[in-house]
């Protein structure tokens, strides 16, 4: 898919994102604004998916490990053809598909829940394994975050995806560099994390701007590397695309108001 | 009698489901030699992952080969059921995959390596769980049973077994959640599951030799429970004993509380470890340490008859 249109579907997935969020008066914003190229991406021109038979046994797989970027995935999974507009009115409501973290009982498209960070990679982990081992060609795809990484489990994780060679796994860092209480580096710092991924024995792409749509597509068509799993650094901006809320911590589960929504769609709609 | 640690059913009964289901996968987390995997995987090394001492991780893979199709048995010490607990509900119980967690050297009868090894609360925590089934065979017998049921359930189930060999009984008939009378009577019941089986029956007959008519229900499914067979022996006998090598906070001593809460019963008492962690002995000093022998339970229901 030629990337002004991939562009144009992550324009509208960053307004999914304010519309679901400023109608439920909660969620992520800033969280899922900095990883909706890398979705947008993976669902329109990476991945092997079909809306429509969305539990087809040779699709690819994806983890959002970062399951409180839901609002991303809930919109990328729409603009997909996954469901209806109609469900972001049920956004973390009673009886809605579209839970505050991802449900796989309950939301199609959703492979995994997740939201207990640390879990989701190790997921993918044993669903590469078990591609593997049932023979399923598919790839496997994980977005976890930089914060997440101070989870022990991400590090336990990896080293298993080395251990069993699994090179068809990607796990792809939302390096926004902020979580909830500060930017990492206050919090937890994560040191040299290029370093820290090929020391766990990853095939490692550092994307110097993970907003980029054709920098972020070049890096997930770079075809694996044989006996390795793959880890892609993208550097990103937590809030990307709406002024107010690029590179502000506060804007980490806090809703727009319907004043700041107007505002960020204005924007959106350049 | 025969005696056979319910850990070596477990193994045994995974190299019996492997051999006639290739869906079968086990995961072990550098005990398997403890746990009695090391026969699967010398038998089907192709389906048999080891996961190093890395237990969240060892958990959530084994959620992630079940969305492949597989089933996974997940295998460690009971004591990580509460290392683990985050992976086991958020990651196996709450999509209500196809996991199932074969967790051993459960109770104090862990012996020598102390209270930090011996879990006395994971019933607790893994009957709490929606849609978890959790399952305390009494004998290797029962065990190759709750194994083999274990794989036909679509969802997670938690298998608590033994490190200290038991006898071995003749096979019963088994039903998932259903509760196994093993003798009649109508002064007392005791409640039972586990491998306490042994020592209640042993307290069963001191009881009986003092005239007091002894009924004596093994539950080998904790989670569903048999509420009805429970409610039934609370109504006929009206004095009611639990007996279980767990704390008596959560575990079965509970499940049966609740089950018969005003059902007209006089005496209602729970025996097991109480509200304090174990320590170093060996099993049957460390049972007599906490009044878990059959003697020792004859007398504490005796002085409240």
């Amino acid at each position: 898919m030629d990337i002004q249109k991939l562009e144009s579907y992550a324009r509208e997935v960053r307004k999914d994102i304010i519309i679901m969020t400023s109608k439920a008066g909660a969620g992520h914003p800033g969280g899922s604004l900095s990883c909706t190229d890398a979705l947008v991406a993976l669902y329109f021109d990476v991945m092997n998916v079909d809306p429509k038979n969305d539990k087809m046994p040779e699709r690819d797989r994806f983890v959002l490990s970062k399951g409180h970027a839901a609002p991303a995935l809930y919109g990328t999974l729409c603009e997909r053809g996954y469901f209806g507009k109609e469900e972001f009115d049920h956004f973390r409501q009673l009886h809605g598909i579209l839970q505050g973290h991802p449900d796989t009982k309950k939301c199609p498209g959703v492979d995994a829940s997740t939201g207990s960070l640390g879990q989701g990679i190790s997921i993918a982990v044993g669903m590469a394994l078990g591609a593997k081992h049932t023979g399923n060609k598919c790839r496997i795809y994980t977005v976890i975050g930089d914060g997440e990484s101070q989870e022990g489990l991400v590090w336990e994780a990896s080293m298993a995806a080395a251990h069993y060679k699994l090179d068809n796994l990607t796990v792809i860092l939302d390096h926004n560099g902020l979580q909830i209480d500060g930017p990492n580096d206050e919090v937890m710092s994560l040191g040299d994390i290029k370093a820290k991924a090929l020391a766990f024995g990853y095939d490692v792409i550092e994307v110097a701007d993970g907003n980029d749509m054709k920098q972020v597509l070049d890096a997930l068509h770079t075809p694996p590397c044989p006996g390795k799993p793959r880890y892609i650094i993208l550097n990103t901006l937590k809030g990307k695309g709406v002024s107010f809320m690029e590179g502000q911590v506060g804007w980490h589960g806090k809703a727009p108001n319907a004043e700041q929504a107007a505002q960020a769609l204005k924007e959106l709609e350049g | 009698m025969d005696k056979k640690a319910t850990r070596v059913a477990y193994g045994e009964a995974l190299v019996k489901l492997g051999q006639t289901n290739d869906r079968i996968v086990v995961l072990d987390a550098d005990l398997a030699s403890a746990t009695m995997t090391n026969a699967f995987k010398k038998e089907f090394p192709d389906r048999f992952f080891d996961c190093g001492i890395a237990e969240a991780n060892m958990v959530d893979m084994a959620a992630g080969l079940s969305t492949m199709g597989l089933i996974p048995f997940c295998s460690t010490f009971a004591v990580f059921a509460g290392r683990n607990y985050d992976q086991i509900r958020n990651g196996v119980c709450y999509p209500k995959f196809n996991v199932k967690f074969g967790f051993s050297h459960a109770g104090i009868t862990v012996g020598e390596d102390g209270g930090s090894h011996q879990a006395i609360e994971d019933i607790s925590l893994m009957r709490g769980i929606p849609g978890m089934t959790v399952f305390v065979p009494s004998d290797a017998n029962e065990c190759y049973q709750c194994v083999e049921a274990a794989a036909e359930i679509n969802g997670p189930v938690f298998i608590r077994t033994a490190r200290l060999p038991s006898p071995v009984y003749d096979p019963r008939p088994f039903t998932v959640g259903k509760g196994t009378v093993i003798r009649d009577g109508s002064d007392c019941v005791i409640f039972t599951c586990g491998i306490m089986l042994e020592h209640t029956m042993e307290a069963a007959e001191i009881l009986e030799s003092k005239g007091i008519k002894t009924a004596l229900v093994s539950f080998h499914t904790i989670k569903p429970f048999d509420e009805e067979l429970a409610r039934i022996y609370a109504a006929k006998c009206k004095n009611v004993f639990t007996v279980e090598e767990h704390s008596i906070l959560g575990g079965l001593g509970d499940t049966v509380a609740s089950a018969i809460i005003g059902k007209g019963v006089e005496k209602f008492r729970k025996i097991g470890i109480n509200d304090e962690f174990g320590q170093s002995g060996k099993p049957l000093d460390l049972l007599k340490e906490y009044g878990l022998t059959g003697p020792q339970i004859a007398e504490t229901i005796l002085k409240d008859l």
